[in-house]
């Protein structure tokens, strides 16, 4: 069990703002926190790392990790921390990194195997793709045998493939490992894949907080499926309407009604709905 | 031609690069913890650091000549010092050239290792304190290691930068062969009485060995990633 009650002054790019968070998380939860950008996810990671100072408590189990008297160094803190830009030792060999933490040669072998590193544990870390080095901070992470991982957008830099690959290899390690798990993430098949809860900052606050299926799930009564989207383009084709709606990387056209398109405003953001009938689902694979 | 190789007196450059060598290592041990400091603070102080610290790369030598000479003499409290505890005489001697050349020389060390440690990636340097390791032995391990060319930089650019002094060590040391005559002043000297042959042959000896030592720096640097130079 992790209490958290942690308030922070932040100076954003905008205003200041007040980072402040009250949560408990259940030992071996994997949480998912998700957000804008600005809203304050990486700063609460580094504070629960130690790496920044904040007024406020941290309790983990009957470890006191800071309180309105103590603060427990980074050094003491039983965490494993993945940088979005993996911060590898570029100095060194892939098991050096990992041995640099402890020299566990076993448990260093057993997790090079576990993600498929072994062949490259003497490569320079400078030579490797950044789904490997990705792999390398995770193991690096791992080698203290964390009470609490704390994983600061891992997969963002990585492609579809590598990055299904990884989300599995983390799941297994966080069960392995029975580790708590915070992972600061923005793709929705991500956190449904990983997550048991899900939890939302926006100006610092915690706005969300739930399963990831009723965070996720963002339709209304009988709406089936709800996709937000930026309107791009509104053409008059003979009698009908069509819009050009950007959904995420994709664009598409729906046909909508000249009174519609009278309401509509070029750049705004509009939600796109549809019922569970009459979809039409083709198999990709 | 050989002959007067034979006959040339080289004690001056020994002299100078006993002078650099060990204004280097000095420099080097002292210069690590505040290029690191300034590095990794927010401090307000910090400005008002790095302007001192880069002072005698402005300032004329003879005002820093001057004012080191004036502290270390028997005139000033520093002088007097030495002189009552130790027994010491700080001015025109070689202990005075390298207190001098410390002082002189500081920005050649201070400025590419600060800039070397500003270029390193912070989370890098985090993750090392994540697996537990203090300041000292992320700095051994995990900084200097990652900022090869600019330590490589500090070092050489300090050692010849203190090899080819000549104003302040004439104020400090004079030319005492032997004790301060070093080979910039030797030269110096050499057309203060017109023996043009030595001067030439000592001015084309230094120009020779600086080419030399920047060109490595160049060649090395440019192999590795480049990381660090004076800023």
């Amino acid at each position: 069990m992790i209490d958290i009650n942690v308030n922070k002054k932040l100076h954003g790019t905008q205003s200041e703002m007040l980072l402040d968070v009250k949560l408990n998380i259940n030992h071996g939860d994997f949480i998912a926190l998700s957000g804008k950008s600005g809203s304050g996810k990486t700063t609460l990671l580094r504070i629960l790392a130690g790496l920044e100072k904040s007024k406020g408590i941290i309790h983990l189990e009957n470890n006191i990790w800071q309180d309105h008297h103590s603060f427990k160094s980074v050094q003491k803190r039983e965490i494993g921390f993945v940088f979005q830009d993996y911060a590898l030792f570029d100095n060194m060999s892939v098991l050096k990194n990992l041995l640099y933490v402890n020299q566990d040669k076993k448990l260093a072998q057993h997790l090079l195997d576990i993600t498929e590193l072994s062949e490259l544990k003497h490569r320079n870390t400078t030579t490797l793709s950044g789904g490997q080095k990705q792999r390398v901070a995770l193991c690096r992470a791992l080698m203290k045998k964390p009470k609490l991982l704390l994983l600061d957008e891992p997969l963002s830099a990585l492609d579809p493939t590598m990055r299904i690959k990884l989300q599995n290899e983390i799941l297994a390690l966080h069960q392995e490992f029975n580790t708590t798990t915070i992972m600061v993430s923005h793709d929705p098949s991500e956190i449904y894949r990983l997550a048991t809860r899900v939890i939302v900052l926006e100006n610092g606050k915690i706005i969300n907080d739930g399963s990831p299926k009723d965070v996720l799930l963002r339709t209304q009564g009988s709406q089936k499926f709800s996709f937000e989207g930026e309107l791009l383009e509104i053409k008059k084709v003979d009698v009908i309407f069509t819009a050009i709606i950007a959904i995420g990387q994709q664009l598409v056209e729906i046909a909508i009604s000249e009174n519609e398109a009278k309401d509509l405003k070029i750049g705004s953001f509009v939600s796109v709905s549809t019922k569970a009938f009459s979809v039409n689902i083709k198999k990709l694979s | 031609m050989i002959e007067i190789l034979q006959n040339l007196n080289f004690t001056p450059f020994l002299l100078s690069f006993k002078l650099a060598g060990l204004t280097t290592l000095i420099l080097f041990i002292l210069c690590l913890p505040l290029a690191w400091y300034l590095s990794q603070t927010n401090s307000k102080a910090k400005p008002v650091i790095e302007a001192i610290t880069a002072l005698p790369i402005v300032l004329p030598p003879s005002v820093l000549g001057f004012y080191i000479l004036y502290a270390l003499s028997y005139n000033s409290p520093i002088g007097i010092f030495f002189k009552e505890s130790f027994g010491v005489d700080l001015v025109f001697n070689f202990t005075s050239l390298v207190i001098a050349s410390c002082l002189y020389s500081l920005p050649f060390m201070v400025q590419p290792l600060q800039s070397g440690f500003e270029s390193l990636n912070k989370n890098m340097l985090e993750a090392s304190y994540i697996s537990g390791k203090g300041k000292f032995e992320t700095i051994l391990k995990v900084a200097l290691p990652n900022i090869k060319p600019a330590l490589l930089t500090a070092i050489i650019i300090t050692f010849a930068h203190t090899v080819g002094e000549f104003g302040v060590v004439l104020m400090v040391g004079g030319s005492i062969p032997g004790e301060t005559k070093v080979a910039s002043v030797a030269i110096y000297e050499m057309v203060e009485i017109m023996d043009y042959t030595t001067a030439h042959i000592y001015s084309a000896i230094m120009i020779i060995v600086s080419f030399f030592t920047l060109l490595s720096v160049y060649i090395f640097n440019h192999k590795q990633k480049f990381t660090g130079f004076i800023k």
